[in-house]
């Protein structure tokens, strides 16, 4: 309850930035760098002067919109793949299936900072990144899905009645592939902004002075002594939203599957 | 029986091959990703700056960079087997080497934070589950949430804050002696744990409730014992599976605690490398990083199969690894 609580806000928060935020996050005011809180500054003020309640909440849009673009991608591409693968089988499903044990056989942060870093920064290198490197996993849960439904009487029935295979893909097995797969995509989204956050403090993501998260963890790191505050603004609003993000999906398995828990076969 | 395991064990092995083609073919696009001509690049970096049309055509010749990408991909597997995974283009030192230089860094950090994970975590998850939603089961849960949700580079900010900057306890980053491993150990570990925690105790809530152990409490087995001998043994069993996954984790983060603490392993070298654009580098940790992993799991599949006869006997084809 309480992660549908923190989700919602943070996603209220990411869609109405502009309207709750007091300043223009981008705003520079060299004479009142970094200022503790006061009525017209509620978190103070960074090291140029910038509104820092504000920044976060602008922070918010980068910071779960990557996250939220990444996430339908990996999941379209993953579900596309894991259907094909499992409904098909064959050589197809090897080849593919084979792709995906070679992307899985990377720790996906490496895997992803690597893609993300060679491409140079940016936050579409960060999404090529992470969508590379994740959708692998859902491919395989996909098809493990496909695959028992393959064999069980509806399928059988859809086709003895003349369904085409796309008729079958679309109305037999996606409807049963995909609240799955969003479940699975809840509980994942922690980790997936965990990891988006990391590729911006490597300086791989948005580039300052965009306010995200992660780039403002890595910006506040050479005031680390004089201002620990600039640090730890942003690492609060990560932390939430992931604590959001793993309480919801700790809430969704328990409440839908709580004895069969979908645990991803990588990561 | 030693038939089948070493059928088993072939099997496996063999079904590896497809697999690391995939992660060396991987590894070798990572240059071929970069916007940019690498030899241009290589230039610009040995010359400090941009080299004329002559010297790079020449260059692209020496690198066989004007060949097909099938041709050029061929001829650095087949040195990278040899051991020849090429040189760097910022210092010249043959990528192998500076791998063996900066694997012993990153193994410490590794090894140690999974120790540490799994000292932290196996009794904190087993406490929890045994006493279910007791206040010390709720505060473990918390604790573990916290230590899956802090980012690593925040947790390790934090510590640099209480026991570098505060205490003056430890030193704040390098590479020389047990006293600069404890902060990176602390940070990755940390984080390990709490997940690892979390898995032990819903490993355990479901173990606790299976009829052996109701069976073993009904013989009248003391409860210290039905808890360590049937409960935890078979709730470990997926701990250890997850073992190789886990242990790729912990090599992805320590990129990001090597980079903050100034460890020279090899995930500070990856991202060094990024900046500088080595892709002779990036490529050989790469392969070197997928194939780890790899053997890594191979290693965790064959002791769960040595482990549990069920496994190697219920194994037919490819099916065991997608459900481990």
């Amino acid at each position: 309850m309480l992660g549908l609580v923190l989700v919602a806000g943070v996603a209220v928060t990411a869609l109405a930035a502009p309207l709750i935020a007091t300043h223009d996050p981008g705003v520079i005011d060299a004479m009142r760098r970094l200022e503790g809180p006061s009525r017209d500054h509620l978190l103070g003020t960074d090291n140029l002067g910038r509104d820092m309640l504000s920044r976060l909440i602008h922070g918010s849009r980068y910071s779960l919109g990557t996250v939220a673009l990444s996430t339908l991608l990996i999941m379209g591409i993953g579900v596309l793949v894991g259907t094909v693968a499992g409904y098909y089988g064959g050589l197809i499903d090897d080849i593919l299936m084979r792709v995906v044990d070679a992307l899985l056989a990377f720790p996906s942060l490496l895997l992803a900072l690597a893609i993300a870093g060679t491409l140079g920064p940016g936050l579409t290198s960060v999404i090529a990144g992470v969508v590379t490197v994740w959708w692998a996993g859902y491919a395989r849960v996909v098809r493990g899905m496909v695959l028992a439904m393959r064999e069980t009487g509806f399928v059988a029935s859809a086709r003895s009645l003349g369904g085409t295979d796309g008729h079958i893909i679309l109305h037999h097995i996606l409807p049963n592939v995909v609240p799955s797969v969003v479940i699975l995509a809840t509980i994942e989204m922690g980790e997936l902004i965990l990891a988006v956050a990391g590729l911006g403090f490597l300086g791989l993501g948005a580039q300052s002075p965009a306010p995200e998260w992660g780039t403002m963890v890595s910006d506040a790191r050479s005031f680390l002594l004089s201002a620990p505050q600039l640090m730890i603004y942003p690492g609060i609003a990560i932390s939430l939203s992931v604590i959001g993000f793993n309480l919801l999906g700790d809430g969704l398995r328990d409440v839908l599957d709580p004895r069969a828990r979908v645990e991803m076969p990588g990561r | 029986m030693p038939n089948r395991i070493a059928s088993f064990v072939s099997r496996r092995a063999l079904h590896l091959i497809p697999v690391w083609l995939g992660v060396s073919l991987l590894a070798f696009s990572m240059a071929n990703l970069a916007p940019g001509d690498p030899a241009e690049i290589m230039l610009l970096r040995q010359m400090g700056q941009a080299p004329d049309a002559e010297s790079v055509a020449r260059i692209r010749g020496d690198l066989g960079l004007d060949r097909p990408f099938a041709v050029r991909y061929i001829r650095w597997l087949v040195k990278a087997v040899r051991g020849d995974l090429g040189l760097s283009y910022r210092t010249g030192t043959p990528v192998l080497r500076v791998l063996a230089d900066r694997l012993p860094a990153t193994l410490q950090l590794a090894v140690a934070a999974w120790l540490l994970s799994l000292v932290m975590a196996i009794p904190l998850g087993v406490i929890a589950a045994v006493s279910r939603d007791s206040t010390g089961d709720n505060f473990a849960r918390v604790i573990a949430l916290l230590g899956t949700s802090i980012p690593s580079f925040v947790l390790a900010y934090v510590l640099i804050l209480a026991f570098a900057v505060t205490f003056r306890l430890l030193p704040v980053a390098g590479y020389d002696g047990w006293r600069y491993l404890v902060l990176p150990v602390l940070t990755l570990g940390i984080g390990e744990a709490a997940a690892l925690a979390r898995l032990t105790r819903a490993n355990m809530l479901e173990v606790l409730e299976q009829d052996y152990v109701r069976t073993a409490t009904a013989k009248g087995v003391p409860r210290h014992m039905v808890l360590v001998r049937h409960a935890l043994r078979n709730a470990l069993n997926p701990i250890v599976t997850l073992a190789g996954v886990r242990i790729g984790r912990l090599l992805g983060g320590a990129a990001i605690v090597e980079t903050i603490f100034a460890r020279p392993g090899i995930g500070k070298a990856i991202v060094d490398s990024i900046h500088d654009r080595d892709y002779p580098v990036i490529q050989g940790f790469v392969l070197f990083t997928g194939t780890v992993f790899l053997i890594a799991n191979l290693l965790v599949d064959l002791s769960y199969a040595w482990l549990d006869p069920r496994v190697r006997l219920a194994d037919t084809t490819k099916e065991a690894r997608g459900s481990a």
